[in-house]
């Protein structure tokens, strides 16, 4: 287990080195930053000189060893759109903004997919298994964006019963959850599904029922509790996922979360903030999946091995 | 699960409520009929984008100004802009044809999603190969280097890629090629590690055949279906990330009729003028679906292994 838990450990290391140099060179990619910082004005003396200062005539790898050692520290350095804020700041100021959409639109899609997936799976081939299908379907083909337009339009502007944008009170949350939790209903749906029919072939619900247990205790219990691995497993998958989809959703509604941030700091061409959203949102990503890694190591100890 | 049961009985305890017919025809068109998947495609994709510049009614660029946000044919109208059977679906708010643009956006979406999945396909392909044929620290590298790749933030790396090189065509082609390949090494490795664990492989090698005899000449042949089903349901996936990236100002620029884009311009006029934005977004709908379907469909037929995919 150890053992495991240690190669687990480097390989994520490996994935953050990897995922830090593409995020670094994506933004000298861009050319000289000083063009953009420096007034127009500034001739070539105050130039060489700012950048002999700020290390940018230094050797890419000593640059880059000294963005991987403020990163370290979550230090970005200053944001150029926002002014007198670190680009840290500002992830963590936009932060609770995302989580809590991302929370309420993954508990909106586990409420929604558990219970249709069961079912699904337990009247296997009947008309609740063929809507339960069609749900699937349409939610990984309707693009995201769209059904926010079009709730928008039939829920806030035809029907008045939801505000159309900004964050404020519960109402502000509906809409815009259903439309980020949307794609992920389905990918649930279809897991508890597969995973569900598994079980319910299994040796011990047919026990569970010679035993003379209730057909709900037997579904919902002996069922479910086995059948929920697999869908926990892309769970890491699916909260980042809700980050970086609540790009579009962000923008849309114009949800003040991280996606909004980075949208606008791509448009400004405002690097330090980029880099800092992008990092935050890889180092949850393979934070998530080496917990849920591990933990699922615990759970069923042939992953160890192999 | 397309075996199961015969799709040609009609199936029997049906409930009072729901006529046996039309019962079985919705389950088998749902189930296993690819042939209307097909249709749809065929209608919403395949004919307009390959005749477009011929059957659209309109230039997809002409502007109209006298003919602005007109209504698309079936609804009321109004005095002043009665809809007219010269623009089926309607005008945007510069006068242009909307069947005309959706026609052309088809074009754009089929060109980006076969271009995308052609480069990023061949090179997972080759990576996906390489790493599980050869093994050791090969493998090791490609895979930390697919690690990385999955990690990244998908549409926050593609918005970054476009700010760094600017929108255009190609590279919306580029940015899709580079954030999918990875998908592919990840399957295919998975795949050829199972091959090359099979009899044939070691008669081959005991045979004299070289690596690279062996990876083209019996490896690759066994992962075809692979590519194609594992391609069918890509192009779904591509065609929506094309069209977040253009419905965001990273993917195709404007004035080009990419349906992304299409979408983003109705969306301030969604309260006045519906059609602008909804049609294009029907239009990805429909495809996607369709492609999607196929692709379940293929899977079943050529590849039951990977059906948790």
């Amino acid at each position: 287990m150890q053992r495991y838990i240690l190669i687990r450990l480097i390989q994520s290391v490996f994935t953050l080195i990897g995922v830090s140099i593409i995020v670094f060179s994506l933004a000298r990619l861009s050319g000289n930053p000083l063009d953009v910082l420096l007034p127009d004005e500034a001739d070539d003396e105050t130039f060489e000189r700012i950048s002999e200062l700020w290390g940018l005539n230094d050797p890419w790898y000593t640059q880059y060893f000294t963005f991987v050692k403020n990163a370290s520290r979550g230090e970005f350095g200053p944001s150029f759109k926002w002014q007198g804020r670190t680009a840290m700041e500002l992830v963590f100021l936009h932060l609770p903004a995302t989580l809590q959409l991302a929370g309420f639109s993954i508990l909106v899609s586990v409420i929604l997919a558990v219970p249709i997936g069961v079912m699904s799976a337990v009247k296997k081939g009947t008309l609740l298994d063929t809507v339960g299908k069609l749900v699937a379907l349409l939610g990984q083909s309707l693009p995201s964006f769209w059904l926010a337009i079009v709730m928008i339009w039939i829920f806030a502007v035809k029907l008045g019963w939801f505000p159309t944008s900004g964050r404020g009170g519960f109402d502000h949350m509906i809409l815009p959850g259903i439309a980020l939790g949307w794609f992920s209903v389905a990918s649930f749906m279809r897991l508890t599904r597969s995973s569900m029919l598994n079980v319910l072939d299994s040796e011990y619900i047919k026990l569970a029922r010679i035993k003379g247990l209730p057909e709900w205790k037997v579904i919902w219990k002996h069922g479910l509790k086995n059948a929920a691995i697999p869908p926990l497993t892309v769970f890491g998958a699916i909260v980042v996922g809700q980050m970086t989809g609540s790009v579009t959703i962000e923008t849309v509604f114009a949800w003040p979360g991280i996606g909004l941030l980075a949208l606008q700091a791509v448009n400004a061409r405002d690097y330090q903030v980029i880099q800092a959203v992008t990092m935050f949102i890889s180092v949850l990503f393979i934070g998530m999946n080496l917990l849920i890694d591990i933990l699922y190591a615990y759970i069923d100890p042939r992953i160890r091995f192999t | 699960m397309a075996t199961e049961g015969n799709v040609l009985e009609v199936p029997r305890n049906l409930p009072w409520y729901f006529p046996s017919k039309l019962r079985h025809y919705a389950g088998v068109a749902i189930k296993d009929y690819p042939v209307l998947w097909l249709m749809i495609l065929f209608v919403v994709l395949i004919f307009p984008a390959a005749t477009a510049p011929w059957t659209a009614p309109h230039h997809p660029l002409k502007q109209e100004l006298s003919k602005r946000l007109t209504a698309p044919v079936w609804s009321a109208g109004t005095e002043a802009k009665p809809t007219s059977w010269s623009n089926i679906l309607g005008t945007d708010k510069q006068g242009r044809d909307i069947l005309s643009r959706v026609m052309h956006g088809s074009r754009i979406s089929l060109m980006v999603s076969l271009s995308a999945l052609a480069i990023g396909g061949t090179v997972g392909t080759t990576l996906g190969l390489i790493s599980g044929y050869f093994g050791g620290w090969v493998d090791h590298l490609i895979m930390r280097i697919v690690d990385v790749f999955l990690a990244l933030p998908l549409i926050l790396m593609a918005l970054v890629i476009v700010a760094v090189f600017g929108p255009s065509f190609w590279t919306a082609i580029g940015v899709i090629s580079v954030l999918l390949w990875s998908r592919y090494t990840r399957q295919i490795r998975a795949e050829v590690l199972s091959i090359k664990a099979m009899d044939f492989i070691a008669r081959a090698r005991v045979a004299g055949s070289s690596n690279t005899r062996i990876i083209i000449k019996h490896v690759f042949p066994n992962i075809t279906n692979t590519l194609i089903v594992l391609g069918t349901l890509q192009v779904g996936t591509v065609i929506l990330l094309e069209a977040t990236l253009s419905f965001l100002g990273a993917g195709i620029p404007r004035p080009n009729p990419a349906w992304g884009v299409m979408v983003a311009d109705g969306r301030d006029h969604i309260a006045s003028a519906w059609w602008i934005a909804v049609i294009p977004g029907i239009a990805i709908m429909m495809t996607v679906l369709s492609m999607n379907m196929m692709g379940d469909w293929l899977r079943d037929k050529l590849d039951p292994k990977l059906r948790q995919v």
